[in-house]
């Protein structure tokens, strides 16, 4: 982009006039709209008179303090981080096998993984419920025939079960990740330290993880940071009680009515996010500063 | 470059069966003869796919999703494809700003997006409206269409325009003889990449939908905090069948890993 000819003033004019619907749309649509939630978050709220308009840190307060929100934030960003470390853990080793495979394998492999990425959330998290299903589910069924357990584990309704699923819907976007970085990378490199000696471990090791670490380090940000707003999967594999931030401000939205407390949940978590990817990425870059000149 | 050896072979395998079963679970399950949540053991039956019929807010739900993307993608590629075109031809102050601004929705939480739009359309007094809905979708879309749409005009051969306009064809009919058809394969895949994200969208949706604009996801959510049956597995089945017939499509059209690796990295 940065090979665009440089402008004089009837051109700026032009691109203005050419993005001036699309600006207007945006601004009107969505700054306003996200203004107003901000404020909203500062408003009163009760039973019987609704939302009042009025200046107070009543939510904030509330948010801050009360070890419901603490536990709620926390289990939220538990169950983000281990869906992140489990998609780095299996995502990055499947990208690599998946970057040594033949041409035709290749693409219809990636196809069969990626293409899940677009199928609805809420089919692939009925998949889940329907594979761990109660105690004779087929996940159960499985790990107890391979004489992995002895007894029905709990996946429904549990952490475990949120993590386990919600590393499923991620999955792709960790794969594309590593794989992407994967493509910048000369496979002469790992010749040459095999003609020089290298055993497999210290390839992988000293070469190519190396190498494809920004891949990894770029996708576990974008997990964390859907995992952290999932809706659909801890809603339905969660229930009603295990919450996290996105089930939690829904119900203080549609079943609370309490909108101000909801607002607040809502700003907290996105403000938590832009710093956490914000922070990350700087980090990130200047670690790799070579990789992404 | 060295093969992979039969390790990686197995850690592959296992890997593709997981992530492949619970899509196949569902479409077995949607084919069971049974009454009940059952895996189709001697034959195969329709009669959970028939039963949709008995259940109109399934079926309207189904006509609600189709309209919103189809319409929401249109509009998002009406706004994108002026927007594209300015942002990969001219460099303008700003012009990196509003590509941020533009590509914004991929960042925010799409709880925060529904959130907003309520209390926005609310407030306005447009709340539950199909209206409101199309907007926000509008928005939500916009990067996807923006993205592959600029993707094409960044890559184009600027040398026929010139040549067009040496030969004398005005702005409308540069545009719509030769820069149009230059960059359709973008633009009709962000149309189909955003018809997908809308059709698939339930985290914003589900703030702003009431009984009269559920869209299929939103309704096929709320049955599944009730009760799971096989009817919601056959109603699931019809919509992987539906997203794959728009992926085979797109793969035709664009290539598929092109359109997948726009999707990737959000917001940069």
């Amino acid at each position: 982009m940065s090979a665009a000819p440089a402008t004089d003033g009837r051109d700026a004019r032009t691109a203005w006039l050419l993005t001036a619907p699309a600006l207007m749309l945006f601004v009107g649509v969505l700054v306003i709209p996200l203004a107003m939630t901000v404020m909203l978050s500062f408003h009163d709220w009760g039973q019987y008179k609704g939302i009042e308009p009025v200046f107070i840190l009543k939510n904030w307060h509330e948010v801050a303090t009360d070890p419901y929100f603490a536990e709620m934030f926390w289990r939220t960003f538990r169950i983000a981080l281990l869906t992140t470390l489990i998609t780095a853990v299996l995502g990055a080793p499947e990208a690599y096998i998946l970057n040594r495979m033949s041409g035709r394998w290749k693409s219809f492999f990636l196809l069969v993984i990626l293409g899940p990425l677009l199928i609805s959330v809420v089919a692939r998290t009925l998949g889940w419920a329907l594979l761990f299903g109660g105690n004779n589910g087929l996940v159960n069924k499985l790990l107890m025939s391979l004489g992995l357990i002895g007894s029905p584990l709990p996946f429904m309704f549990t952490e475990t079960g949120v993590v386990i699923a919600l590393a499923h819907v991620m999955m792709p976007f960790m794969v594309l990740s590593v794989w992407a970085a994967l493509q910048r990378v000369d496979p002469q490199i790992e010749n040459a330290a095999l003609s020089l000696g290298a055993g497999p471990f210290t390839i992988i090791r000293r070469i190519v993880l190396p190498q494809i670490m920004p891949g990894v380090l770029s996708g576990a940000i974008i997990v964390f940071s859907l995992s952290a707003s999932a809706f659909a999967t801890p809603a339905i594999i969660g229930g009603r009680r295990l919450k996290v931030a996105a089930t939690l401000a829904y119900d203080e939205f549609l079943n609370t009515l309490n909108w101000p407390l909801g607002a607040a949940v809502a700003v907290l978590l996105l403000v938590a996010l832009v710093l956490i990817v914000v922070g990350s990425n700087a980090l990130i870059e200047r670690r790799y500063a070579e990789v992404f000149r | 470059m060295r093969t992979n050896g039969p390790l990686a072979l197995i850690f592959h395998t296992i890997f593709v069966v997981i992530m492949l079963a619970p899509i196949l679970v569902v479409c077995l399950v949607a084919f069971t003869p049974e009454g009940y949540l059952s895996l189709p053991t001697t034959s195969f039956s329709l009669r959970w796919f028939r039963t949709i019929a008995n259940y109109p807010e399934f079926v309207h739900a189904f006509w609600v999703s189709l309209g919103l993307g189809a319409l929401s993608s249109l509009v998002a590629v009406l706004f994108a494809v002026p927007a594209a075109l300015a942002i990969a031809r001219y460099s303008f102050r700003g012009r990196d700003t509003l590509a941020a601004l533009f590509l914004s929705p991929l960042m925010i939480p799409h709880v925060v997006l529904g959130i907003a739009f309520l209390r926005f359309f609310t407030a306005i007094g447009i709340g539950g409206s199909f209206a409101g809905l199309l907007v926000a979708h509008v928005v939500v879309v916009f990067p996807f269409a923006l993205r592959l749409t600029l993707a094409a005009a960044t890559g184009m051969d600027r040398s026929i325009e010139m040549a067009a306009v040496s030969l004398g064809a005005g702005d409308w009919t540069l545009f719509r003889r030769v820069t149009l058809p230059l960059i359709l394969p973008g633009v009709i895949s962000g149309w189909a990449l955003a018809f997908i994200q809308s059709f698939d969208d339930l985290t914003m949706t589900v703030f702003l939908a009431t009984p009269g604009t559920e869209t299929l996801p939103v309704r096929m959510f709320l049955y599944i905090q009730d009760n799971i049956d096989p009817l919601v597995t056959s109603v699931s089945a019809s919509v992987i069948a539906i997203t794959m017939t728009a992926l085979i499509l797109l793969d035709r059209f664009y290539g598929l890993d092109r359109v997948l690796a726009g999707k990737n990295d959000p917001g940069r």
